[in-house]
C-alpha cells in the first residue's frame, strides 16, 4: 500500500511529467517563471488546487451523472481558484499583481482539469490527492528549473538576491536581456524536454 | 473614435498576441497544430467563441459584478467582484453550448468541420484570458467587442502558422530526443521572438 502511494506521488515527476511529456498546463509555465518569487507561488497554488480538485471530485465521483460531470468539475475548481485568488491577494498582494490573470487561469490550467477528468474520477479519494500532489510537483519541477534559469542568468538574482553582482552596479556579470523576455522560456522548456527524453528514450513520440 | 478601435484591433492581433506574447491557449496550441487544416477549423471556432464571450462578460461584469454596479437594484453597497471567475467560466461553457446547438441546428457544414473543438474551447485559456484581461484593463462595451474579435484572430493566426510550420519540419532531421514536443516548443520560440518585433510599436 505504501509503495503503491510512494508511485502515484513520486511518478509524474520523471516518468509521466504533466508538462513535458502528457502537454498539460503550458500557459502559466511560460509567462510566470521571468521571476523565481512568482513560479514559487504559482506552483504552490497549482499544486494545492489540483490535490484539492482532486479530493473533492473522487469523493463525490459515484455521484456526478456523466453528461454534466464537466459543469461539476469546473464550479469545484473555480471555487477552489477563487480561495486560492483570495488567499495570496490577502498574503502576497505584490505578486498577486505580478502574477495578474494567470492566477484565475488555473481554472483552465488543462493539469487540474486533466487530472480530475482521468484519475480522480476512477480512483478513491487518498490516492486521487496524492496524484494532485504529484503531478503539482512535476508541474513544480519544470517551473522552478525555468525559473531559476531565467533569473540567475537574466537578471543575476535568485529571489531577488544578488547572486553575480551585475555591471551595473560595479559587478563583473553582463545580464542576458534574452532570458526575462519571454522566448526563451519556450526555449528552456524545449531544451529541458530534449535533456529528459535523452535519458528516458521510451517517452520519445513515435512517428 | 475610429481610430481608437482600429489601434486597438490591431494591438489585439499583433502586438497583444494572445498565444505568442502572453502564452495564452498554449496546451490546444502545441497539441492539435499537427495539421493545417485541424489549425484552420480550430482558429475559426476560437474567433467565433471569444467575439461572443468577452462581450458579454463585459456587459455581466459592468452591469452586476463591479463594486456598486447593483445599484440599480438597490444594493450600493454589494461587491460581488470575487464570483467573477465562476461566472466567466459559467457564461464561457454556456456559450459555446449554445453555439454547439446552434451551428448544429442551423449550419451543420461548419458544425461537423469544427467537430470535437467545439467543447474543447471551454478549456482554452486564451478564451477565459480575455475576458479576464478586459476586466482587468477596464475596457467599455465597445472596445470588449473589438479586443474579442481581434484577440481571437491573433490566435488563430499564430496557431496556422505553426501548423504550416510543423508540417514543413516532417523532412528536417533533428536529434532523436528532441523530435516532436521538443522541436515544437523552440519553433514556438522562434515564432514568439519574431512577434516580439511588433511590440515596439506604438499605436
Amino acid at each position: 500500500m505504501m509503495k503503491k502511494y510512494k508511485e502515484v506521488l513520486f511518478d509524474p515527476i520523471f516518468n509521466n511529467n504533466p508538462i513535458a511529456l502528457q502537454i498539460l498546463g503550458i500557459c502559466s509555465a511560460l509567462a510566470v517563471t521571468s521571476k523565481m518569487e512568482t513560479a514559487v507561488i504559482m506552483a504552490l497554488a497549482v499544486t494545492l488546487v489540483t490535490a484539492f480538485s482532486n479530493f473533492f471530485v473522487s469523493i463525490i465521483r459515484k455521484h456526478i451523472p456523466s453528461s454534466i460531470r464537466i459543469i461539476v468539475e469546473m464550479t469545484i475548481i473555480a471555487s477552489l481558484v477563487i480561495i486560492a485568488d483570495q488567499i495570496i491577494r490577502a498574503y502576497a498582494f505584490d505578486v498577486s499583481k505580478q502574477l495578474s490573470v494567470y492566477v484565475g487561469l488555473i481554472i483552465t490550467n488543462c493539469i487540474v482539469m486533466g487530472r480530475a477528468e482521468a484519475y480522480a474520477l476512477k480512483h478513491p479519494p487518498v490516492e486521487s490527492f496524492l496524484d494532485g500532489i504529484g503531478n503539482g510537483l512535476g508541474y513544480s519541477f519544470v517551473l522552478l528549473t525555468v525559473g531559476f534559469v531565467r533569473e540567475l542568468f537574466g537578471s543575476g538574482k535568485l529571489f531577488g538576491y544578488t547572486i553575480f553582482p551585475t555591471v551595473n552596479n560595479g559587478g563583473w556579470y553582463t545580464t542576458n536581456g534574452l532570458f526575462l523576455m519571454p522566448p526563451s522560456a519556450f526555449f528552456l522548456i524545449g531544451v529541458l524536454i530534449w535533456i529528459i527524453r535523452t535519458f528516458k528514450p521510451e517517452q520519445i513520440e513515435s512517428e | 473614435m475610429f481610430e481608437h478601435y482600429l489601434s486597438l484591433f490591431v494591438k489585439s492581433i499583433f502586438i497583444e498576441n494572445m498565444a505568442l506574447a502572453f502564452f495564452l491557449g498554449m496546451c490546444t496550441f502545441l497539441g492539435v497544430s499537427k495539421r493545417v487544416e485541424t489549425a484552420v477549423g480550430l482558429g475559426i471556432a476560437v474567433i467565433v467563441v471569444q467575439a461572443i464571450t468577452v462581450p458579454v462578460n463585459n456587459l455581466l461584469y459592468t452591469n452586476v459584478l463591479k463594486p456598486g454596479a447593483l445599484a440599480w437594484a438597490g444594493l450600493e453597497n454589494v461587491d460581488l467582484s470575487f464570483l467573477g471567475f465562476i461566472t466567466y467560466i459559467g457564461v464561457i461553457a454556456a456559450m459555446v453550448q449554445i453555439l454547439e446547438m446552434f451551428l448544429d441546428k442551423f449550419v451543420p457544414s461548419l458544425y461537423n468541420a469544427l467537430g470535437i473543438f467545439l467543447p474543447l474551447i471551454t478549456v482554452n485559456c486564451a478564451i477565459l484570458g480575455g475576458s479576464l484581461f478586459m476586466v482587468e484593463r477596464n475596457y467599455t462595451f465597445g472596445e470588449s467587442v473589438v479586443y474579442g474579435f481581434g484577440s481571437g484572430i491573433g490566435w488563430a493566426l499564430a496557431i496556422i502558422a505553426l501548423a504550416g510550420i510543423r508540417e514543413r519540419l516532417k523532412y528536417s532531421n533533428p536529434p532523436k530526443a528532441l523530435r516532436g514536443l521538443g522541436l515544437t516548443f523552440i519553433t514556438a520560440g522562434l515564432m514568439a521572438m519574431a512577434f516580439m518585433l511588433f511590440s515596439g510599436i506604438q499605436l
